[in-house]
């Protein structure tokens, strides 16, 4: 019994003095020593169980017990000490790996559609949900289609509404509006319903300056068929404003004049800068001019293929650069053509 | 044209608020640019917008006042003091203008003179500086002298820019009234759109005003007494060309005394924008700007002595040959053969509807007037007018326009205003020539017309009753009415025309605001789409998800512009018959050039520039009058692949493979197959890194760098610049409408390296092909990761290395399947190419 007790107090001791010296240890070299000190073949407690044979045979089993139970607290000691340095490790790497979050990203090459397209993208995407579709046509013409064809002849007063860049050819001239479409477009598709838009580059003999440029797109409606009326076209160019300028704009129909459409209007929408009260932009009206339009004249949907006291139609022609440049406030319309990459990035 | 309100008063009893009565002339299609307030108080806002400019004259601090003695200034010459009336008190003003100086000296007047005068505190602009500058009157000290007050011009209350003199009122003027009841106006700027000449009136625009508010039209027109001997005998008239000149009047007035006009007439013809002149001259143009018939006046006694003292004949006819005009502007004018005068048996007068002639014109010497008013061709004057570069206000009315009635009705108002301002007797009666009246067709409108047109319900009598209101002739029969046009417009047309121009004339008269708005209800076309269009913005996409910018330029360049890409100066161009500027003469052939310049502009900008446009070029053929328009696309790029940031040093500069791996994944992206690359020789393009791009068997442009001479005739950096320029239409034509996706593999690929050494002329894509021979289907994927030239290997030679995928889609593969692919492909590169495997 002497001797148990023996065995026991120097297992006591080994787990103590192991145990101690784990404490102490704070990295991974000194725990890889400290586990072939008190865990390796030679150890104490591993001695103990080589020397078990020697201990008399009712004995052993509870002295393997006991040197069994100081390896596995020794052994979990280890463990739980391997897994604080490894915590410990880790955290003292995150900690110097610190960035400063405020420096600049790598940023991919952004590339963008030029905002002309997508204006004229908008444009298209909300007359094709109301079944217009999108029709070109060439930007050099002749007089018959930019203008006699329309309804305005020769010398007429009404030109003086265009002025034109004429080409050396005779009878040919740089289309003025995209209205030229309408009869390519109508004498395509006759006796055919039409719903077409009508988009492209246009040119005006003008200098050009902060408000007016020599090159601008337009974009033309169209939508003839057998029962189209004037409530219609207003209904159709509601829509389309409050579709671009916000569901609650308030719009007006204006009388107005162009030859090719009778009766014939402007559309104002309520200035969305100052919702109407009257600024710099709408120069203190209130309104702003987005559009003209009307009922398309009879002479010019016979000019089309079209009877008039069967069709009717209307019409109506926009500038996208100019919604754009009240819609992002830009002051100077020669910045589209202009193509100075500072304001290009800006959309 | 501006239209005073107090004018407009006269023909309508109209007592809306200013922005309402705007937003009323506006929907007639009277346009309200701007309301300048000349007095009147500024209106509240009601909803209306419009913009109100101008000046309100405070009630108290403006007064009419009388000036009763003018007294010299004891200390200065140029000034003087007015014992002055204000209604309630007298005191003295201090003023300088000239044209109190002749009353100086002279005691109390006989009769005070008529004045607006500022109290201190008055806020006018100021009449020493330019343009209108508000002030405030304070009570100063002028040579000594207090003042605190002041006799106003015409440019302090915002009438004019006069500043010459004070203003002398009417002398009827009620002294001590507030000036604002006297004489405070708004002035409506209004656009008048090119159909509705008839409204450069006062007596137009108060006509529509009065339809649009269902008001009536007031008569105003002075008494014509007729008292003097008859005009019979004393001119005669003739007419050679009735198609250029439909009607000519003339009015004789003897007697008259040329002066001032009274005040009233001169600050309405300042209001509506005109210069009094006398009052035989302000009568023409205040009758011209009530009814919009110009008129001109003649001395008669001028007339009489070229007749040789006969009376003289008025003859109308076109120029001859070689014939000159002075006209009022001193300017001597060669005519035209198409030009159509006013002569006597002398000679030319003047400028038939345009302007007038200096040798007949009336003089403050003038005291009989012979008053033309007379119809012309409207194109005939828009001609002259364009040719000669005149525009009077007279131009400006013919040229669109006027109807022959009105020549009678505007020499006999011009007449009355004459004789009442001027003094003299109207002699009896007019000389009248009408030898072509317009048509005065009937046009029949039905209800179910107007229902099909505008989407109203309207029955024949109400569409009769809204047309009277514009004063048309109405007959209603069933569901029709028959319309006959006022005889003051030519704007209503016949047959379907002038159906067009009734649903126009009923829309405005029942108001575009109450026709209710509908939704299309009409059969849908079919809808076909645009596909090309659809492609080619699946194009832009596609381009800008490359990372590049669109651009969008001038399609008007010039030749020279051109010229430093092409180097070729007799190309074939759409040529501008009146171009506006140098630098943009002719349309484009080439878009390259276009988007070269954007690069050139924007080099210094940035680091990297890669831009794309997708445009049309051009190109005009011998046998048709209109160009060939063809889309192309056009990619530029320039800089550092990857500019220089806060970790990286810049890095190498875009080069040609830069481009065509842009072009390569584009045309993966768009599903283009069978894209073939070639080497190409072309002008613009550096010989070494230039290729022509196909598409199948057909060739769809170009890629390359620059050529160093082309480079250099720009002001680009010092990296290359890169280029493509494409066909567009070939391009979208070999997009497909749809294709097949390629299953997932099931099983695991098999990877393998292999190097092979070939002569340095062998090209990547003969060895690829090769390559993809030998692989079969097994192989499906081939990348190639390095190339190597050096001593290893020799001179002249190359290695390409690949890394090779093969994959079955139903099985793993064998080893012995990889190698004999392996075999076969290192077999086949040998016999096709010379080729080696590296060890
Ligand atoms: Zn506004």
């Amino acid at each position: 019994m002497v001797q148990d007790e023996q065995w026991a107090t120097d297992l006591a001791a080994i787990e103590e003095q192991a145990l101690q010296a784990l404490a102490k240890i704070s990295d991974e070299s000194d725990l890889q020593a400290w586990r072939t000190l008190h865990l390796g073949r030679s150890s104490a407690v591993m001695q103990t169980f080589t020397r078990l044979g020697q201990a008399p045979k009712e004995q052993r089993p509870a002295l393997g017990q006991a040197a069994n139970r100081v390896k596995q607290a020794l052994e979990s000691a280890l463990a739980l000490r391997e897994q604080a340095l490894g915590q410990a490790e880790l955290e003292r790497s995150l900690s110097s790996e610190r960035l400063d979050v405020t420096l600049p990203g790598r940023q991919p090459h952004l590339g963008r559609l030029h905002i002309a397209t997508q204006t004229l993208r908008e444009i298209y995407r909300v007359f094709a949900e109301m079944g217009f579709q999108v029709y070109r046509s060439r930007e050099v013409e002749t007089d018959a289609f930019n203008f006699e064809l329309l309804n305005i002849p020769a010398y007429h007063p009404a030109r003086d509404m265009w002025d034109t860049f004429h080409t050396t050819t005779p009878g040919v001239v740089l289309r003025t509006h995209t209205s030229p479409g309408q009869i390519h477009a109508m004498r395509e598709f006759a006796p055919e319903p039409v719903r077409v838009i009508l988009p492209g580059m246009c040119y005006r003999y003008e200098q050009s300056s902060v408000r007016h440029e020599i090159q601008f797109n337009q974009v033309e409606v169209l939508a003839v068929g057998r029962g189209i009326t004037f409530g219609d076209l207003k209904g159709t160019l509601q829509e389309f404003a409050r579709r671009l300028f916000g569901q609650n704009v308030r719009t007006r129909l204006r009388p107005s004049y162009f030859p090719f459409t009778e009766p014939s209007a402007e559309m104002d929408v309520e200035c969305f800068v100052c919702g109407g009260a009257g600024c710099q932009i709408c120069k203190g009206s209130g309104w702003l001019e987005i559009l003209g339009c009307g009922m398309v004249h009879p002479l010019v949907l016979q000019n089309g293929g079209y009877d008039p006291a069967v069709y009717s139609g209307f019409a109506a022609g926009m500038g996208p650069e100019r919604m754009t440049i009240l819609r992002y406030r830009i002051e100077d319309i020669r910045n589209f053509w202009g193509n100075d990459v500072r304001f290009l990035e800006q959309f | 044209m501006k239209i005073p309100l107090s004018w407009l008063k006269d023909y309508i009893d109209v007592n809306l608020p200013l922005p309402h009565l705007a937003h009323e002339l506006t929907m007639c299609g009277l346009e309200v640019d701007e309301v300048e307030l000349v007095g009147l108080p500024a209106p509240q806002d009601d909803g209306h917008g419009f913009k109100f400019t101008g000046i309100t004259w405070q009630r108290d601090k403006f007064v009419v006042a009388e000036v009763r003695e003018v007294m010299p200034h004891p200390n200065a010459d140029r000034l003087v003091l007015c014992r002055l009336f204000d209604g309630t008190e007298e005191l003295v003003v201090l003023t300088g203008a000239p044209n109190l100086y002749p009353y100086k000296d002279r005691g109390a007047l006989a009769q005070p003179l008529k004045v607006a005068y500022a109290r201190e505190g008055a806020q006018l602009y100021d009449g020493h500086q330019p343009g209108q500058v508000l002030t405030t009157l304070k009570r100063t000290k002028i040579r000594g002298v207090e003042s605190f007050s002041m006799v106003c011009s015409e440019k302090e209350l915002g009438i004019s820019e006069e500043h010459e003199g004070v203003i002398i009122l009417d002398p009827d003027a009620p002294t001590g009234m507030p000036l604002v009841d006297y004489m405070g106006d708004a002035v409506f700027e209004i656009s008048i759109l090119p159909n509705m000449i008839r409204n450069a009136c006062v007596v137009g625009v108060a006509r529509e005003l009065a339809a649009q508010l269902d008001m009536p039209l007031k008569k105003s027109a002075p008494k014509l007494a007729w008292d003097g001997p008859s005009i019979e005998g004393q001119v005669y008239l003739q007419i050679s060309d009735p198609e250029l000149n439909p009607r000519f009047v003339l009015g004789l007035l003897r007697g008259v005394t040329p002066g001032a006009s009274p005040y009233w007439v001169q600050r309405r013809l300042r209001l509506a924008g005109m210069r009094p002149i006398s009052n035989v001259v302000d009568a023409t143009n205040y009758a011209m700007l009530a009814l919009g018939e110009p008129l001109h006046a003649f001395d008669y006694d001028v007339l009489v002595k070229r007749a040789g003292g006969k009376p003289p004949t008025i003859i109308t006819r076109t120029a001859k040959p070689g014939e000159k005009l002075t006209t009022l502007d001193d300017v001597e004018r060669d005519l035209n053969d198409h030009t159509i005068l006013v002569c006597d048996g002398a000679g030319a007068l003047s400028l038939a509807g345009v302007m007038g002639g200096l040798e007949s014109e009336v003089t403050p010497e003038t005291r009989n007037v012979l008053l033309e008013g007379a119809s012309w061709n409207f194109i005939n004057i828009r001609r002259t007018s364009g040719e000669q570069r005149l525009l009077s206000e007279a131009s400006y009315r013919f040229s669109r326009g006027i109807h022959p009635a009105l020549a009678q009705e505007g020499v006999e108002l011009c007449l009355g205003y004459m004789a009442a301002w001027s003094g003299g007797e109207i002699a009896a009666g007019l000389v009248d020539a009408y030898p072509n009246p317009p048509p005065d067709a009937e046009v029949e409108l039905s209800a179910a017309e107007v229902r099909r047109g505008l989407g109203i319900q309207l029955t024949a009598d109400e569409m009769a009753t809204l047309l009277r209101r514009l004063e048309f002739t109405c007959t209603v029969q069933g569901e029709s009415v028959f319309v006959k046009t006022p005889p003051h417009r030519l704007d209503i047309g016949s047959g379907l025309t002038g159906k067009a121009d009734l649903l126009e004339e009923l829309a405005r008269l029942y108001g575009y605001d109450n026709i209710p708005a509908t939704r299309l209800g009409d059969e849908l076309p079919p809808q076909r789409g645009n596909p090309l269009q659809e492609k080619e913005e699946l194009l832009r996409d596609m381009l800008v998800r490359l990372g590049l910018q669109e651009t969008v330029t001038y399609r008007l360049t010039s030749p020279e512009r051109e010229a430093r890409l092409l180097a070729v100066a007799d190309a074939p161009y759409v040529r501008l018959a009146n171009p506006i500027a140098a630098e943009r003469t002719v349309m484009r052939r080439s878009l390259l050039a276009s988007t070269l310049e954007v690069i050139e502009k924007n080099n210094r900008l940035r680091e990297r520039l890669a831009i794309f446009e997708i445009g049309p070029v051009f190109l005009p053929q011998p046998d048709t009058e209109l160009p060939v328009e063809q889309q192309r696309l056009t990619i530029a790029l320039t800089g550092l692949r990857l500019p220089q940031a806060w970790d990286q040093r810049p890095q190498g500069a875009l080069d040609f493979y830069d481009m065509k791996g842009i072009l390569e994944a584009l045309f993966t992206g768009l599903h283009v197959e069978r894209v073939g690359y070639q080497p190409l020789e072309h002008p613009v393009f550096h010989p070494g890194k230039c290729a022509a791009v196909q598409v199948g068997e057909q060739p769809a442009g170009v890629l390359g760098e620059l050529h160093p001479q082309v480079k250099a005739r720009y002001d680009f950096g010092n990296h290359p610049v890169l280029a493509a320029e494409l066909d567009l239409g070939v391009i979208l034509g070999a997009v497909p409408f749809r294709y097949d996706a390629v299953a997932v593999p099931a099983y695991p690929p098999a990877l393998e390296d292999l190097a092979v050494i070939v002569p340095e002329e062998t090209t990547a894509q003969q060895v690829a092909e090769v390559i993809r021979q030998g692989g079969g289907k097994l192989l499906v994927d081939l990348q190639l990761f390095d190339i190597y030239r050096g001593a290893q290997i020799g001179a002249g030679k190359k290695s390409l290395a690949y890394k090779l995928t093969y994959q079955a889609q139903d099985h793993t593969l064998k080893e012995d399947e990889v190698r004999q692919a392996r075999n076969r492909i290192i077999r086949r590169l040998e016999q096709a190419l010379g080729a080696s495997l590296r060890a």
